[in-house]
C-alpha cells in the first residue's frame, strides 16, 4: 500500500475535479463524493502508517526525474516514513471529521458544492506537500496550500473583512515564503538538487559554508514563519478566522498552520547543522508563544482566542525544534524533535476539536462575541462536553493527549532555563484563557437572553465528529507516554537520528500538571466563582491590559511602518504611469494617427492621382480616336491602300532615287490630306442634307 | 512585257478604284475580281518572261480563279443576307461595326 501513497493526495485531486466540473450543480452529491473520497484517502492513510510503523519507520522513497537539466536535477517523488505517516493520518482525520461536520454547518449555503470543492483541493494540497520527496514538490504544494487557504478564508468574500482578510493571510504568507524561495535557490546553487535525502547528505559533506548555511536556513525557516504565523508574520491568522469555522478548524489549527512546523521538522538536519541558526528558531518559536498567549488572554471572540492559542502552539513546537537542532549540534541529548512532532499530532486533534466546537457554539447561538454567551451547558451538552475535553487536553492536564505532549515539550527546554521559566508561564496562560472561554462560555447566567432563548444543539452530522475527535483528544497523546519504550518517540527518531531513551520525570509532569491546574484554578475563581474581579486586575495592570487587548499594536504598526510606504510609492508609481507611460502610449499613437494622415493625402493624391491619371489619358486618348472607327469597310481599304502607296514611295525615292528629300511623298500625303478633309466637308454636308430630309418626312 | 504590267496595274487601280468608291456591295464585289485578274496577269506575265518553261504562274493563275469563284459565292450569299436583314445592299446600310 506504501507504494500507492501517491493516491492519498490525488484521490481528493479527483474529487476537485469532479464536483468542480460535473457535480456543482447536485450539492448532497458533491457533498458525498468528497467525504467519500477523503475517507479512502483516511483509510489509506492509516494503512500506510501501519505498515511505517511494522518497517520500523525505515523511510520508503519512489520518484522519478521531472527537470534534468546540467548542475541541477529536480524530481518527483514520494517519501514515506514515520513523520509523514503520522501527517498523513493527522490531515486526513480532521479532513474527514471536517468534512462531515461542515455537512451540516455549511447547509443552506449558496456554495455548498463549492466549499466541499475547495476543501478537497486543500487536501490535495496538504498531503501532496506531506508526500513530497523534495524541496521543489513541497513549495509546490506548499504555494497550492496557500492559494486554496486565500479561497477558504475569503469564501464568503462578500464580506469585506472577509474578503480583506483572505488578502491579507495571502501576502503575509508570501512574504515568508519569498524568503522560502531564496532558500530554495540557495540550495539548488550548492547542492545541485532537491531531494531531500541528498540535500542533506551534502550538507552534512560541507558544500555551504557555515554562514551560507545559516542563512539558507533561516530562509527556509522565514517560509515556515509565513505559514504557520510565527512572529513577525503571526498577524494573518487571527484575521483568518473571517472564513467558515470548518476552514479555521481545518486549515488554521489542524493541518495547514501545521506545514511550517512540519517543514522545520522536515529539514531539521539543515538547522541542525547550523547551531546557532537553530537558536534563531526556538528564540522566534517562543517570542511567538509567549505573545501570543498574552494577547489570547484579553480576546473576546470565541474564534480569535482560539486563533492566538494556535499560534502560540505552534510557536511551542517551533521552541522545541529549534531547540532540538541547537542541542544536537553541541551535542547534548534532546527530546525536542520528539515533542515538537508529537504535539503537532495531538494539537491537530484538540484544536481542531476546539475549532469545531467553537464552531458549533456559533451556529447554535449566532455569535462570535463570548461577552454574549454564558450557561449554554444545559442547551448543548455534547458540545459543551467535548469542548471542555479539548480544553483539559490543551491545558495538559493527566491524561489528556495534550499533557504528554506538553509534558514533553517542557522537558525540552531543560537545558535553558529562560525557556523553562517561559515555556511554564505559556503553560499557565494557555490553561487560563482555554478555561476563560469554557467558563464564560457555558456556564454562569446567560448573558444575552435573547440568544440564549434561540440557542440549540448541533445537528448529528456536526457533533459525531465532534465525539471522535473528543475521543482521539483524550487517547492521542498515549502512544507517546514516556514508559512506552517502542512508541511514538522511537518511531520518529527511525532514521537519521538515533533516540536516546530517557526515563520519565516524575517532577516535571507534576509540575506542569501544577502549573496547568492552577490556571484553570485561577479562571475558576475569575469567572466562575467571580471572587476576582477581572476588571480589576485589568485596571491594576492597564498598560499590559490594554496592549494585550490591542494585539500589541502589531497591525497598527506594519500599518503604518510598511503599509503605508508601500502604498504611497505605489501611488507615486501609479501617478509616473499615468504620466510617464500613458502618456508615451498615447504620444506613440498620435504620432502614427499623424503619419498616417500623411500617408493617406500622398495615396489619395499622389498614387490614386497616378492610376486615375493614366486611366484619365488613356479615355481621352480613346475618345479622341474612336471615330476612326467608322464601320465602313471601304474606309479602312482606303487606308491600308493609302498607306502601302506611302511607304512605296518612301521606299522608292529614299532607296532607289537616293533622294535627300522624299518630295513626292510629300506631294501625296499632302494631296492625300486635302482629299479627306474635302470630303468630310462633302459628308458633314451630305448629313445635313438628310437630317433636313429626314425632318421634312416627319 | 511593259505593256502586259501595264495593263495589269490599270486594270487593279481600276479594281482598287472600283472597291473604295462604290456604294453598291455587288459593284464592290465585281472591282475584287478585276484586282484578281490583274494578279493572274501579272503571275501568267512574270512566268512568261523570266521562267518560261516552269509554268507555275499559268498553276497560280488558275488557283486563283478557283479561290475566286468560291470568294464570290460566299460573297454573295453574304451579299444575299445583308439585303434581308438590312434591306438593301449600299454599304450605307450597314455601318453597324463603328464606335
Amino acid at each position: 500500500m506504501t507504494k500507492y501513497s501517491f493516491l492519498i493526495c490525488l484521490i481528493p485531486a479527483l474529487s476537485f475535479v469532479m464536483i468542480v466540473f460535473f457535480l456543482r450543480w447536485k450539492e448532497k452529491l458533491s457533498a458525498g463524493w468528497s467525504i467519500a473520497s477523503i475517507l479512502i484517502s483516511w483509510v489509506m492513510s492509516i494503512i500506510v502508517l501501519i505498515e511505517t510503523i511494522s518497517r520500523n519507520g525505515q523511510p520508503y522513497e519512489a520518484s522519478y526525474r521531472f527537470i534534468n537539466l546540467p548542475g541541477i536535477n529536480i524530481e518527483i517523488g514520494i517519501l514515506v516514513d514515520a513523520l509523514t505517516a503520522i501527517m498523513l493520518v493527522v490531515v486526513t482525520t480532521v479532513g474527514a471529521c471536517v468534512e462531515i461536520y461542515s455537512v451540516g454547518y455549511m447547509r443552506g449555503d449558496s456554495l455548498f458544492s463549492r466549499f466541499f470543492a475547495y476543501l478537497s483541493l486543500f487536501l490535495f494540497s496538504m498531503l501532496g506537500l506531506v508526500l513530497a520527496n523534495n524541496f521543489f514538490m513541497i513549495f509546490i504544494f506548499w504555494e497550492l496550500v496557500g492559494l486554496t487557504s486565500y479561497l477558504l478564508i475569503g469564501f464568503w468574500f462578500e464580506k469585506k473583512s472577509a474578503a480583506n482578510a483572505c488578502k491579507k493571510a495571502f501576502i503575509t504568507t508570501r512574504i515568508g515564503d519569498l524568503g522560502f524561495l531564496v532558500g530554495l535557490f540557495l540550495i539548488a546553487f550548492y547542492c545541485g538538487t532537491f531531494n531531500y535525502g541528498d540535500v542533506f547528505a551534502k550538507l552534512s559533506a560541507g558544500v555551504m559554508p557555515l554562514g551560507v548555511l545559516t542563512a539558507t536556513a533561516i530562509f527556509v525557516f522565514s517560509g515556515a514563519v509565513g505559514k504557520s504565523a510565527q512572529f513577525p508574520l503571526h498577524v494573518w491568522l487571527p484575521d483568518a478566522m473571517e472564513g467558515p469555522t470548518p476552514v479555521s478548524a481545518l486549515i488554521h489549527a489542524a493541518t495547514m498552520v501545521a506545514a511550517g512546523v512540519y517543514l522545520v521538522a522536515r529539514a531539521m538536519p539543515m538547522f541542525i547543522g547550523t547551531g546557532n541558526g537553530a537558536m534563531v528558531v526556538a528564540i522566534i518559536g517562543l517570542i511567538t508563544s509567549l505573545l501570543a498567549a498574552t494577547i489570547a488572554l484579553t480576546q473576546n471572540d470565541i474564534k480569535r482566542v482560539l486563533a492566538y492559542s494556535t499560534v502560540s502552539q505552534l510557536g511551542y513546537m517551533i521552541m522545541a525544534l529549534g531547540l532540538y537542532g541547537y542541542d544536537t549540534y553541541h551535542g547534548s541529548p534532546s527530546v525536542g524533535y520528539f515533542a515538537g512532532t508529537f504535539h503537532l499530532m495531538n494539537h491537530a486533534f484538540f484544536k481542531g476539536l476546539l475549532f469545531l466546537a467553537a464552531g458549533s457554539v456559533i451556529h447554535g447561538i449566532g455569535t462570535n462575541d463570548i461577552r454574549e454567551m454564558g450557561g449554554l451547558y444545559p442547551k448543548m451538552k455534547t458540545t459543551a462536553i467535548t469542548f471542555m475535553i479539548a480544553s483539559l487536553s490543551i491545558s495538559g492536564i493527566f491524561p489528556f493527549s495534550g499533557f504528554w505532549s506538553k509534558d514533553e515539550i517542557v522537558a525540552s527546554t531543560l537545558h535553558h532555563p529562560v525557556f523553562l521559566i517561559l515555556t511554564l508561564t505559556i503553560a499557565f496562560m494557555t490553561a487560563f484563557y482555554m478555561w476563560r472561554l469554557c467558563f464564560m462560555t457555558f456556564t454562569g447566567k446567560p448573558r444575552d437572553l435573547d440568544r440564549f432563548n434561540h440557542a440549540h444543539e448541533s445537528p448529528r452530522v456536526m457533533t459525531w465528529p465532534l465525539a471522535f475527535l473528543a475521543f482521539l483528544a483524550v487517547v492521542s497523546g498515549w502512544v507517546g507516554m514516556p514508559w512506552l519504550h517502542h512508541g511514538f518517540s522511537s518511531f520518529v527518531y527511525a532514521g537519521a537520528h538515533a533516540p536516546e531513551h530517557h526515563a520519565p520525570s516524575y517532577a516535571l509532569m507534576i509540575i506542569s500538571l501544577c502549573v496547568a491546574l492552577s490556571g484553570i484554578g485561577l479562571a475558576y475563581l475569575m469567572y466562575y466563582k467571580k471572587s476576582i474581579s477581572p476588571e480589576a486586575i485589568g485596571q491594576r495592570f492597564r498598560l499590559l491590559y490594554k496592549l494585550s487587548f490591542n494585539k500589541f499594536y502589531f497591525d497598527e504598526i506594519y500599518q503604518v511602518a510598511i503599509i503605508n510606504p508601500i502604498m504611497s510609492i505605489a501611488r507615486f508609481m501609479w501617478s509616473f504611469d499615468v504620466v510617464i507611460i500613458d502618456g508615451a502610449v498615447n504620444g506613440t499613437a498620435w504620432l502614427t494617427i499623424l503619419l498616417s494622415d500623411i500617408k493617406q493625402w500622398f495615396d489619395v493624391w499622389i498614387i490614386d492621382g497616378a492610376v486615375n491619371g493614366s486611366g484619365w489619358v488613356v479615355r481621352q486618348i480613346g475618345d479622341g480616336l474612336r471615330f476612326i472607327q467608322t464601320g465602313v469597310a471601304q474606309s479602312y481599304a482606303l487606308t491600308i491602300s493609302a498607306l502601302v502607296v506611302l511607304f512605296g514611295l518612301i521606299k522608292f525615292e529614299l532607296v532607289y532615287l537616293t533622294w535627300s528629300w522624299p518630295i513626292m511623298t510629300i506631294i501625296f500625303v499632302m494631296g492625300v490630306t486635302a482629299l479627306i478633309l474635302v470630303s468630310r466637308v462633302v459628308v458633314t454636308r451630305q448629313e445635313l442634307n438628310s437630317d433636313i430630309s429626314k425632318e421634312d418626312k416627319v | 512585257m511593259f505593256y502586259y504590267l501595264a495593263l495589269a496595274a490599270i486594270l487593279f487601280s481600276i479594281g482598287l478604284f472600283g472597291v473604295l468608291t462604290r456604294r453598291n456591295t455587288i459593284g464592290i464585289l465585281m472591282s475584287l475580281e478585276l484586282m484578281f485578274n490583274a494578279a493572274n496577269i501579272n503571275f501568267v506575265t512574270f512566268n512568261k518572261y523570266i521562267a518560261a518553261e516552269a509554268l507555275l504562274g499559268e498553276m497560280f493563275a488558275i488557283f486563283i480563279i478557283v479561290v475566286a469563284a468560291a470568294e464570290a459565292a460566299v460573297g454573295l450569299a453574304i451579299v444575299l443576307l445583308i439585303y434581308r436583314n438590312w434591306n438593301g445592299i449600299d454599304t450605307d446600310n450597314y455601318n453597324v461595326m463603328k464606335w
